[in-house]
C-alpha cells in the first residue's frame, strides 16, 4: 500500500463556544473611558437589556480556533486538486502587503486626492486584467464570480434596452457552473439549455439551430468546465453576433490559459475573472473571492460605476457614467482581494503568468494519462487544466465515486470535484494547478491507484472511509429534514 | 519562480509520459486565431523585496498612513480589533480551505461557520442567520428579493430614504430586470422614517429601514413593526454598525421578519470599503428560502455530533435558475472573523464598548452643538450624527486635515436637500483629544 500523508494524529475536542466561559471573563481590552457616561439618558424603550454572548479569557478564545484549524484542511496543508476551483498556493506576502497599513485603514469615502495609493492599485489592476484577457474595460466591483455573472448579465439587459430591443432567452451550456443560469435568471432571461456534444464541446450547429433575435446571446466557459478548449468557440460567437447577441464568457479556468488566448479575438464581450481561482487569492472556506468584469469597448458605458480613471498622473474615481447598470456593491468591491491579486500579478510578470498556465495544463495532461487505465476517462479530447474521470469501472464491483474520494481523504488528500458536470455521471474531477510538483503528483496518484486496488479487493474499506478524522460520514438527510441552524 | 516548482528535468520527464516535446504541444488544438498575439503587456517580475517597497510607497500615497484620526462613518468603521482575532483567523488551515464541500476534513470552517450563525442570531434577535452575504448592500438586495419571494404576487417594496444611498443603489441594480415598484419612504423632523403613507400603497410587500440609520438616528423599530404588519407586509430591518445593538434592542426583539446589514465593525480592517460582511437571519418559518450557504448541525455514522452545508437544494448548483440566489463564494474568513470577535467581546464586553461608543460621539455632539453647530435631527443617535452649521464648515473642515484630523462628510453628494449638513462619527477609537480639537476648531 502507497501511504499519502496522512495518518492518524493527535485530534483534540473542542466544545461550542457557549458550552465554555464563565460570565465576566474578557479576551478583549477595554479602552479608556476618557469621556463621561451619558447612555443614561437613552429612552428605557430602546434599550437592549443585555445580548446572550459567552464570555471568554483570551486563551479561551486562542485555544478554541487553534482547535478548530486542526480539524480543517487548506491549501497548506496538502494536495487540493478540486476541479474547477483552481487551488493553487496562496503566496504568504500578498497577505502582509494588503495589510500595509496606509491600504488597510483607508476609509472607503475620502476624497479622490487622499486616496491615491488605493486608486493607483485599482487603475493598474484594471489595466493588467485588461491586458491579460485581451479585452478593453474592466470594472473590479464584483464581490465573486457569481456576482461578475450578474453584472454581466444586467449589462447584456442594460445594452439590448439602449437598443430598444426585447430579448428575453439566453442559450447555456448542460456543462455549466449553476451560477450561470442562476445569475441570468435574475436577470430575466429564461435559460435555454444547450446540450454540448458526445465529444464534450459545443456543436456549432445546435447553436445556430437554437440562436434566434429574441436570444440575448450565450454564456459558455472556456476552457469547458470538462476541462476541453472550445475549439469552434470562433465559429460559435459569429454565429451569436450575427443575430445581434452578445457572448459572455465565464473566465473559471482562466488558468489553462493566461497569455496563451486572447479572449476579444474568440469573440467574448463580457467575461468575469475568478480572482480568488487565477490569481492565488485565498479562499477563506468560502470567500471573500473577487469577480471583475472584463469587456468589449462598446460595452463599457455599461459598466457598474464608478471605476477608476488616470489624468495626468492622478487617479480619479468617475461617477458620470448615465448608461451604467449602477452599483453591485457598497464601495469597490472586496478590494484587499484585489490587492492580494495585484500584488501576485507584480510577483509573477507576464512570462511566470504564462508558464503557471502551461505547468497547469501540464499536470492536468500528467495526471489523465496517468490514471486513464485505472479510471474510465469520460472524454478523449486533450484535456488543458483538469482532466474528468468516472466510476464507470468501479461501478461493475459497487465502489462509487463518493467511495474513492471519501479514502482519498484518509490518505490526506482533499478529494477532486465529484458529481459536477452533471453531463458525467460520477463525475471525479482533478485540477492539480500549477503549484504541485511531480513527486507530489506522483505519491498522489500512486495512492489513488491503490485505493482503486482496494476497492476491487476491499469495498467496504472504501465505503466505511474517512476513518481517521475527527468525525466520519456524516448524516446529510438528517441534517436537511431537521434544519438546526443555530445552537 | 518560486511558485513554480518544476524542474527543467521534471518537466522533460512529465511531457514524455504525455507525449509531448515542449510545453507549447500542449496547446496546438486551440486555433490560431484564437491565440494572444505576443507578449502580456505587464511590468517586468517584482522581487518580494522589491514588491514590499513598492507597497510601502503606495500606502503613503493614501492619506490613511498620515492621520490621527477619521470621524467619518457612513458604513465603514474604525474600532479596535484584538490581535487575537487577525491571528487567529489567518491560520493557514482557515485561510486557504476552499467551501467546506467535504465536510469530514473541514470541521473547523464548519463549526464556526455554525458558532457566526448562532453568535449573528443572537445579536440580531432572530431564530436563524445564514452563513454570510457579501456586504451590507447585497445583503438588502437580497432580503428584499426574498420577501418577494415570500410575498408572491405582491411587487412592490418601500424602502426608507434614510437607508444608506450607496445600499439603496445596490438594490437598484439588483431589482432592475424584475417588473418591481420601489417607493421610497421620506422623513419625519426627528430624523426617523416617515411611515404614515404606507396605507395607501398597494401591492406593498415589504417595508425596508436601517437602524441606526444613515443619518445614526436611532428608528422606533417596535412601533414600525406594528404599523407594517398591520398592512400585512414584512419587515426588513437592515443596518450599517452591528454594534449598536450591544446598546439598543435589536430589531427581531422590535418584530422584524428580515434583518440584514454590514457586518465590518466585528473584527474586519476597513480596507477602503472590503471585504466587509454581508450579515443575514430571519424566522425559521421562512428558512426554506433563504439565499446562500447554511450550514446545520447532525451526527455522523457513529453518532457524533457534526457539521455540514445543509439545505442544498435551495442553492444554485441544485435548482440552477430556480435557486433562492446565484450566490455560491460568500464572505467565508469574515465570517469567522466577526465570530472570533464577537467570542472576544463576549456579551459583557460588548455592552461595554457599545456604551463608551454612545458616550464618545455624544461628547462629540454636545461640545459641537456647544460650540454653535445645530443637529439637523432631533432623535437619539448612536455612533454617528449629522450637523448643520451657521457658517460655513469647509474652512474648519480643511484646517483639521492640515492637522490630521478627517472630521465630517458633506452630506450634499448623497442628499441634495441638505447640502451644507455634514455627518460626523466618533467610536472608541476616538480619543477625547482628538474630539476637543474638532470642536475647537468649530468653536474659533
Amino acid at each position: 500500500m502507497t501511504h499519502g500523508p496522512g495518518i492518524s494524529g493527535l485530534i483534540l475536542e473542542e466544545p461550542l463556544l457557549w458550552e465554555k466561559g464563565k460570565q465576566g471573563r474578557s479576551a478583549f481590552s477595554m479602552p479608556e473611558q476618557d469621556v463621561p457616561e451619558a447612555f443614561s439618558e437613552i429612552d428605557e424603550n430602546l434599550l437592549e437589556s443585555g445580548i446572550d454572548f459567552p464570555d471568554l479569557s483570551e486563551v479561551d478564545v486562542v485555544r478554541h480556533y487553534t482547535r478548530l484549524s486542526g480539524w480543517n484542511f487548506g491549501v497548506d496543508t496538502g494536495m487540493y486538486p478540486l476541479g474547477s476551483c483552481t487551488m493553487k498556493y496562496n503566496p504568504k506576502i500578498n497577505e502582509k502587503m494588503a495589510a500595509t497599513p496606509g491600504i488597510a485603514m483607508a476609509h472607503p469615502l475620502l476624497a479622490d486626492e487622499l486616496s491615491q495609493g488605493t486608486l493607483q492599485v485599482m487603475f493598474e489592476l484594471q489595466t493588467f486584467l485588461a491586458n491579460l484577457t485581451g479585452m478593453d474595460a474592466v470594472s473590479l466591483q464584483p464581490a465573486a464570480g457569481a456576482q461578475g455573472e450578474m453584472a454581466g448579465m444586467l449589462l447584456f439587459a442594460a445594452y439590448f434596452r439602449k437598443k430598444g430591443e426585447k430579448r428575453t432567452k439566453i442559450l447555456i451550456p448542460d456543462t455549466a457552473h449553476g451560477t450561470n443560469p442562476a445569475s441570468a435568471a435574475l436577470c430575466g432571461f429564461k435559460p435555454v439549455l444547450l446540450e454540448s456534444s458526445p465529444d464534450g464541446t459545443l456543436d456549432v450547429q445546435t447553436v445556430a439551430d437554437l440562436m434566434d433575435e429574441e436570444t440575448v446571446g450565450i454564456m459558455l466557459t472556456n476552457p469547458n468546465t470538462l476541462g476541453l478548449f472550445e475549439e469552434s468557440i470562433r465559429e460559435i460567437t459569429a454565429i451569436i453576433h450575427a443575430k445581434g447577441g452578445l457572448v459572455y464568457g465565464d473566465g473559471a479556468n482562466m488558468n489553462a490559459v493566461m497569455g496563451i488566448v486572447d479572449f476579444k479575438r474568440c469573440g467574448v464581450d463580457v467575461m468575469h475573472l475568478n480572482l480568488h481561482k487565477t490569481f492565488s487569492t485565498p479562499h477563506g472556506g468560502g470567500g471573500p473571492g473577487a469577480g471583475p468584469i472584463c469587456v468589449v469597448e462598446k460595452l463599457q458605458p455599461f459598466l457598474p460605476k464608478p471605476w477608476v480613471i488616470k489624468t495626468g498622473s492622478s487617479y480619479h474615481l468617475e461617477y458620470d457614467c448615465p448608461d451604467s447598470i449602477g452599483r453591485l456593491h457598497a464601495f469597490f468591491g472586496n478590494f484587499s482581494v484585489l490587492v492580494k491579486a495585484y500584488s501576485y500579478i507584480l510577483s509573477m510578470g507576464a512570462k511566470n503568468l504564462k508558464k503557471a498556465s502551461q505547468l497547469a495544463v501540464l499536470n492536468a495532461n500528467y495526471v489523465r494519462e496517468s490514471l486513464r487505465d485505472v479510471l474510465h476517462l469520460a472524454y478523449e479530447k486533450p484535456c488543458m487544466h483538469e482532466c474528468v474521470f468516472s466510476d464507470k469501472i468501479q461501478n461493475e464491483y459497487k465502489i462509487t465515486t463518493l467511495d474513492m474520494a471519501k479514502r482519498l481523504i484518509d490518505h490526506g488528500y482533499h478529494p477532486p470535484t465529484i458529481y459536477f458536470p452533471l453531463v458525467v455521471p460520477g463525475a471525479i474531477m482533478i485540477e492539480p494547478t500549477e503549484t504541485e510538483n511531480k513527486d507530489d503528483l506522483d505519491q498522489f496518484i500512486a495512492v489513488f491507484k491503490d485505493v482503486i486496488r482496494e476497492g476491487r479487493e476491499d469495498g467496504e474499506r472504501l465505503r466505511q472511509a474517512p476513518t481517521i478524522t475527527k468525525i466520519r460520514r456524516l448524516d446529510e438527510t438528517l441534517a436537511a429534514r431537521r434544519p438546526c441552524l443555530v445552537g | 519562480m518560486r511558485y513554480l516548482p518544476h524542474t527543467d528535468t521534471e518537466i522533460k520527464e512529465m511531457l514524455a509520459v504525455t507525449g509531448h516535446d515542449q510545453l507549447e504541444d500542449l496547446f496546438t488544438h486551440i486555433p490560431e486565431e484564437c491565440r494572444y498575439q505576443g507578449e502580456v503587456d505587464l511590468p517586468e517580475q517584482l522581487s518580494e523585496w522589491a514588491l514590499s517597497d513598492h507597497f510601502q510607497s503606495l500606502g503613503t500615497h493614501n492619506s490613511a498612513s498620515s492621520t490621527k484620526a477619521v470621524l467619518l462613518g457612513a458604513g465603514s468603521y474604525s474600532h479596535n480589533i484584538p490581535e487575537i482575532v487577525p491571528s487567529l483567523i489567518g491560520r493557514s488551515e482557515f485561510l486557504t480551505a476552499y467551501t467546506p464541500y467535504q465536510p469530514e476534513m473541514a470541521q473547523g470552517t464548519l463549526q464556526g461557520i455554525f458558532e457566526y450563525q448562532t453568535l449573528t442570531a443572537r445579536l440580531l434577535g432572530m431564530e436563524v442567520a445564514n452563513a454570510s452575504m457579501y456586504d451590507g448592500a447585497s445583503a438588502l438586495a437580497e432580503a428584499i428579493l426574498m420577501a418577494l419571494r415570500i410575498a408572491r404576487k405582491k411587487r412592490t417594496i418601500a424602502i426608507s430614504t434614510a437607508i444608506h444611498p450607496r445600499y439603496r443603489e445596490v438594490v437598484r441594480s439588483y431589482l432592475q430586470a424584475g417588473s418591481f415598484t420601489i417607493i421610497e419612504l421620506p422623513l419625519t423632523k426627528d430624523g426617523r422614517t416617515d411611515l404614515s403613507g404606507l396605507q395607501d400603497i398597494d401591492d406593498l410587500a415589504a417595508v425596508a429601514l436601517q437602524s441606526p440609520n444613515f443619518f445614526g438616528v436611532v428608528e422606533d423599530l417596535a412601533t414600525a413593526a406594528d404599523t407594517i404588519h398591520d398592512i400585512k407586509a414584512l419587515f426588513i430591518s437592515c443596518f450599517s454598525e452591528p454594534f449598536a445593538y450591544g446598546l439598543f434592542r435589536n430589531p427581531g426583539a422590535c418584530g422584524a421578519d428580515i434583518v440584514c446589514g454590514e457586518g465590518q465593525s466585528f473584527g474586519m480592517s476597513q480596507s477602503f470599503g472590503g471585504p466587509g460582511l454581508g450579515m443575514f437571519a430571519c424566522r425559521t418559518k421562512n428558512q426554506r428560502t433563504i439565499p446562500g450557504r447554511v450550514v446545520g448541525e447532525t451526527v455522523d455514522v457513529d453518532g457524533k455530533r457534526g457539521y455540514v452545508l445543509t439545505l442544498s437544494t435551495r442553492e444554485q448548483h441544485i435548482r440552477r435558475e430556480k435557486a433562492t440566489s446565484n450566490i455560491c463564494s460568500n464572505q467565508g474568513i469574515c465570517a469567522l472573523t466577526a465570530a472570533a470577535y464577537m467570542a472576544s467581546l463576549g456579551g459583557t464586553g460588548l455592552r461595554r464598548v457599545a456604551k463608551l461608543n454612545y458616550d464618545k460621539a455624544d461628547y462629540l455632539k454636545k461640545g459641537m452643538v456647544q460650540a454653535g453647530a445645530k443637529l439637523l435631527f432631533s432623535a437619539p443617535t448612536f455612533n454617528e450624527f449629522a450637523l448643520t452649521f451657521p457658517n460655513d464648515f469647509e474652512p474648519a473642515r480643511k484646517r483639521l486635515l492640515d492637522k490630521g484630523i478627517i472630521a465630517g462628510m458633506g452630506l450634499g453628494s448623497f442628499y441634495k436637500e441638505y447640502e451644507g449638513a455634514y455627518l460626523f462619527c466618533a467610536t472608541e477609537t476616538a480619543s477625547k483629544a482628538v474630539l476637543d480639537a474638532v470642536i475647537k476648531e468649530v468653536q474659533s
